[in-house]
């Protein structure tokens, strides 16, 4: 099992996640954060972290968003490592209160 | 004097506690901008405190964590102190001025009281003492825990309460191969063991522990869990709670105790006849709306008086209160786990209430809600927020105290030498102190991870503090 990034964090990219890993498992693009399952240990410290509730324990995801473990999977072997907290992507906020959170 | 933080004025900061907190501070101020020399001090030779010493042998994955703390002990701006108690072999004084700063990080080391009679009877414990001494804790290795009776009670229901369920739960073959401690096994291994009760005082729609660890309770393999379905029942305000927004957790919480409350399907035997239906030979009861009030027995605890609650008020402000109902239960141990709290350290404020370090985000304070900071004290993790959070919390936890700690530099230079570790190695020369450092540790630890190898164990751990000092002649 792993812990897993969806769809709520691509056009937010909070980063609060990245502050509580404690395996520095998190990986990141332009559009959103990625975690490395092979790193990752299912300690769930960063689910309540995210101010828009995009990280999920694998087998807590919601009902279509199951895909997200290949994505994750895939994505953190191609994108650079982040360790340390970065600004939110501009429309962050917005996104974040379309969303209702 | 060079500004403090160049490389001939480097800022010297002690860390008191080598848990988590003290690892991530550590790291913070060694990644900063600043040259920095830090010395982390700790009272056991073994570092990495309840990661070592907390966290359940059954959960490996998050011990994983260690491999980054090794790492972060290896610049050359870290010093590692072991087998050093602060405030006995060195001063807290005696840091202050030999540091520019103290960073108190040492974690929250004992359990609240329960604060009812019988409490201190034989066979009354807390979750804290058991937790250490199956993880080979050296001050709880001569602990007695006698477990020759059916039933064993456990008071609270987080996370702790569900680690000493599930290690009472758990057959040996489902833990020998873990890193529990052989002394820990071998007692386990006589085990009577078979009706486990962990009771909280409030309802299934405000459990404490998180649902993974709930989840683990399903997957015993020689114990099952109930819920008596009356218990499952919610009150409106509980419902309420269940269906706002700021209720999700809890609302997966109570669906995994709801499915707990369901009748089980007999289970098949894993061995030979393998379709033969089978009960599973334990028990665990997870009960709800008890407070215990007495603990009787004669010399030790045979009977466990609880008063059954009720919870009254508005959504997410209900409290339960007594009903004046009372009924017995029958047990030969009880593990209490209704919170930890911090323990005082002489020449460090304390606020004895909350069992934490007065602090504003890490800055010690004179007294809790006092203005008044304490010059060159800090504090991080559990003893500066309270016993909350995980591993990873702690980081973001010590680096707001560095963040702050960063922001006073210019008063933490009080233009005085001061004489970092050097000073302290002298000083607990002088006392006959007998310290280790990292590599020393690096050699228990190779050990360790040796002599459990031929058990199929990740490591033995040693329990006694020479066995681990012999090893280093």
């Amino acid at each position: 099992m792993t812990t897993v990034v969806t769809d709520n964090c691509r056009g937010c990219r909070f980063t609060d996640c990245v502050s509580v890993c404690p395996v520095e498992a998190f990986h990141v693009d332009d559009e959103m954060l990625y975690i490395n399952p092979d790193v990752c240990i299912d300690c769930s410290a960063c689910v309540p972290e995210c101010p828009v509730e995009a990280i999920f324990e694998e087998d807590d995801l919601p009902d279509g968003q199951e895909h997200w473990v290949d994505i994750n999977e895939e994505r953190s072997q191609e994108t650079p490592n982040i360790t340390e907290t970065l600004e939110p992507l501009e429309g962050a906020e917005d996104k974040r209160e379309a969303l209702g959170l | 004097m060079s500004k403090l933080g160049s490389a001939d004025n480097p800022l010297k900061v002690a860390i008191v506690g080598a848990g988590p907190s003290g690892f991530y501070a550590a790291d913070a101020l060694i990644n900063s901008d600043l040259k920095v020399e830090v010395n982390l001090l700790e009272k056991l030779c073994a570092p990495y405190g309840l990661v070592r010493t907390g966290v359940a042998p059954d959960h490996p994955l998050i011990k994983k964590s260690i491999e980054k703390f090794a790492v972060m002990a290896e610049p050359k701006e870290f010093n590692y102190f072991g087998n050093v108690a602060v405030g006995k072999d060195i001063k807290v004084d005696e840091l202050k001025e030999t540091h520019h700063a103290v960073i108190i990080t040492m974690g929250a080391e004992t359990d609240r009281k329960l604060g009812i009679p019988g409490e201190d009877l034989k066979g009354s414990h807390t979750a804290t003492e058991f937790v250490a001494w199956y993880n080979g804790h050296p001050e709880y290795r001569e602990r007695e825990f006698d477990l020759s009776h059916e039933t064993a009670v456990i008071i609270g229901q987080g996370n702790v309460a569900a680690d000493v369920a599930r290690i009472l739960a758990k057959t040996v073959d489902e833990l020998k191969s873990t890193d529990i401690s052989q002394h820990a096994l071998d007692v386990l291994k006589d085990s009577k063991v078979k009706n486990i009760y962990i009771v909280g005082r409030r309802g299934p729609a405000q459990g404490a522990m998180t649902s993974k660890e709930l989840k683990e309770f399903g997957d015993l393999r020689e114990c099952d869990t109930f819920v008596d379905p009356s218990e499952a029942i919610l009150n409106k305000s509980s419902q309420e709670e269940l269906s706002d927004r700021n209720g999700r957790a809890a609302k997966k919480i109570y669906e995994l105790f709801a499915g707990y409350a369901e009748p089980k399907k007999p289970h098949k035997a894993r061995s030979f006849p393998w379709t033969r239906a089978y009960e599973k030979p334990r028990k665990c009861h997870i009960q709800f709306l008890r407070s215990p009030v007495e603990l009787k027995g004669n010399k030790k605890l045979e009977t466990v008086v609880f008063e059954k609650n009720a919870l009254s008020g508005d959504p997410f402000k209900q409290s339960a209160r007594g009903t004046g109902k009372l009924e017995e239960l029958k047990a030969g141990v009880l593990f209490r786990s209704i919170g930890y709290r911090g323990v005082a350290l002489d020449g460090v404020p304390f606020h004895d209430a909350w069992g934490v370090i007065p602090n504003d985000k890490g800055r010690v304070l004179e007294e809790h809600e006092s203005e008044l900071v304490v010059p060159q004290l800090y504090t991080a993790g559990w003893i500066k927020r309270g016993p909350s959070g995980i591993i990873g919390t702690n980081k973001a936890c010590a680096n707001e105290t560095i963040a702050e700690l960063m922001q006073d530099i210019d008063k933490l230079d009080d233009k005085k030498e001061k004489l970092g570790n050097k000073k302290i190695r002298e000083i607990l020369d002088k006392n006959n102190v007998r310290f280790i450092n990292f590599i020393q540790w690096e050699v228990i630890d190779k050990e360790e991870v040796k002599n459990g190898k031929p058990k199929g164990k990740p490591r033995e751990k040693f329990t006694y503090t020479e066995e681990m000092l012999g090893l280093l002649t």
